[in-house]
């Protein structure tokens, strides 16, 4: 339970990685590192199929990150009928961690280029519900 | 080459809007056709493999009623799924059972009948094509994963939406001879260019359409395959390969991996290169599909795709021809039927049933077959 929070649609109630929402409301969006291979994952996992482990450490992105792709939304799926447009985009973190989400809505869709360097902020949603945007860095 | 299991067979139904047929009936034209000329009945058919994506499906486990109709119990059958690329891990699954010595004679049957579900049901599957955990919440959709395909490749290289308008100029062009398609208006590239927006940069007609469709492949061992048939086409290479669900995933945003990787298992299983390809169906389930696709198979170099479509050497009388019957732009999209239909196109092109898409002396052909957004990849070489 609790995971449902997560996004304008939630398809998902539970997940040992619900956490993230944890770290999402004191305003990190934050990724998951085994501890015995390294390995960084995005989106987190709690669990590593490389070292069939569950020891893993919760870890911050970078501050900022560069603009891979987006794409403007006109149509979206059952749920999202009020919400377009939107913008969704691929943004690589420092560490070299991608990250898929949605750009702050106040960005012109002129001022969007790739390569453009944004942040991932919380972003709260009606009904108590939680997401993260990117917004300019 | 080796040559131990052939395609005997192909059949397509029409491929339509708003079909008055029930699948089973839609699998019984493909099948149908698939047989034409062979001396072989339902009951000689030792395995049926049945290829559709569930979630656009009414009936549970569609395996059993379709393999009951078509009278080919009580032979095992079984389902397969990577949604628009089922039918040909369909395929790879069949050529797997006649390589086992297994069966001597498979039958590969894929359908979809999209408008089984409202448009708003639509709507709401459209909604869990994507990671559901972590990238669904967002809105993702299918045409907007292959978006930031095309963004990236833009961004990377230059490429234009007036290069990628190019390729439905061209499978539109096609498309008019074919039909079997549910699209065969020729398009201009101001028409294409002036369509709504979808999601940038694709237009409405960037975007193939959905549709209700069945294709049917025979496959046999050799030694049955030649008593059957006077031109068996012979399955050279396979490839097959995965990429993340996730869009955060993804290593490379410019080309599919997960084609590029069965490209080369294919090309290497075969022992040919790009350079052997006569003729080519590759998944153009978008317009920068079928750019990624020239990349990803080798026929032009990474970034070079809109050269080529700007230098028309993708055309019937080009230097490597694709999509000469109008492909996913033109045909429609009937998610588990495309990759058979795609291999039907190929097999009469080596068959030199090509009529007037006839590609001059195709001996080898090749299939390039996608599931999702760059999920799954297949590779499919052909020689006669
Ligand atoms: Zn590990």
């Amino acid at each position: 339970m609790g995971f449902e929070r997560f996004g304008t649609v939630s398809f998902t109630t539970e997940t040992k990685a619900a956490d993230f929402i944890n770290y999402l409301e004191k305003g990190q969006v934050s990724a998951t590192r085994c501890k015995k291979c390294g390995r960084v994952y995005f989106p987190p996992r709690v669990q590593c199929a490389d070292d069939l482990t569950t020891e893993v450490e919760w870890t911050s992105l970078s501050e900022s990150g560069t603009l891979l792709t987006f794409t403007q939304v006109n149509y979206g799926p059952s749920g999202f009928e009020n919400d377009t447009p939107y913008t969704l985009a691929v943004v690589e973190f420092d560490e070299g961690i991608r990250v898929f989400g949605r750009l702050d809505k106040t960005i012109p869709s002129g001022d969007i280029k790739v390569g453009m360097k944004l942040r991932a902020e919380r972003l709260n949603l009606a009904e108590g519900k939680i997401s993260y945007q990117f917004v300019k860095a | 080459m080796e040559k131990d299991v052939a395609i005997v067979g192909v059949g397509q139904s029409a491929f339509v809007r708003g079909s008055d047929m029930a699948v089973r009936e839609l699998c019984f034209l493909a099948f149908s056709e698939a047989l034409e000329g062979l001396k072989l009945k339902s009951n000689q058919i030792e395995a049926s493999i049945i290829c559709s994506a569930p979630e656009y499906d009414k009936q549970r486990s569609p395996a059993g009623v379709i393999a009951e109709y078509l009278n080919l119990i009580p032979n095992p059958t079984m389902y397969v799924e990577t949604v628009c690329s089922s039918s040909t891990t369909g395929l790879r699954v069949g050529y797997s059972l006649i390589k086992s010595g297994l069966h001597n004679v498979v039958a590969v049957i894929g359908f979809q009948k999209m408008s089984e579900l409202s448009s708003r049901d639509a709507a709401e599957r459209m909604g869990r094509g994507g990671d559901i955990i972590w990238e669904s919440p967002f809105g993702l959709t299918m045409p907007a994963g292959y978006a930031m395909y095309a963004r990236a490749h833009m961004a990377a290289y230059g490429t234009t939406e007036e290069q990628m308008a190019k390729v439905r100029v061209k499978n539109s062009s096609y498309g008019s001879l074919n039909a079997k398609a549910v699209y065969r208006k020729i398009l201009t590239l101001e028409e294409i260019m002036q369509s709504e927006p979808v999601t940038t940069p694709f237009k409405r007609f960037d975007c193939c359409a959905n549709a209700d469709g069945a294709s049917c492949i025979i496959l046999a061992s050799k030694g049955v395959a030649e008593k059957l048939t006077g031109k068996p086409v012979w399955i050279m290479g396979l490839g097959s390969a995965t990429d993340s669900t996730s869009m955060s995933g993804r290593k490379v945003l410019t080309g599919l991996s997960c084609a590029k990787n069965a490209a080369k298992q294919a090309y290497d299983m075969a022992g040919i290169g790009p350079e052997d390809i006569d003729v080519a169906e590759v998944h153009d389930c978008f317009t920068i599909s079928e750019i990624l696709a020239y990349e990803d198979l080798g026929f032009a170099g990474p970034g070079e795709g809109p050269k080529l479509i700007d230098e028309k050497q993708t055309y019937l009388d080009g230097k490597i021809p694709v999509n000469v019957d109008g492909g996913l732009l033109s045909k429609g999209h009937p998610i588990g039927a495309t990759g058979g239909s795609q291999v039907r196109t190929i097999v009469k092109q080596l068959r030199g049933e090509g009529k007037d898409i006839q590609v001059k002396k195709a001996t080898i052909g090749l299939v390039h077959n996608i599931g999702g957004v760059g999920i799954y990849g297949n590779v499919t070489i052909l020689g006669r």
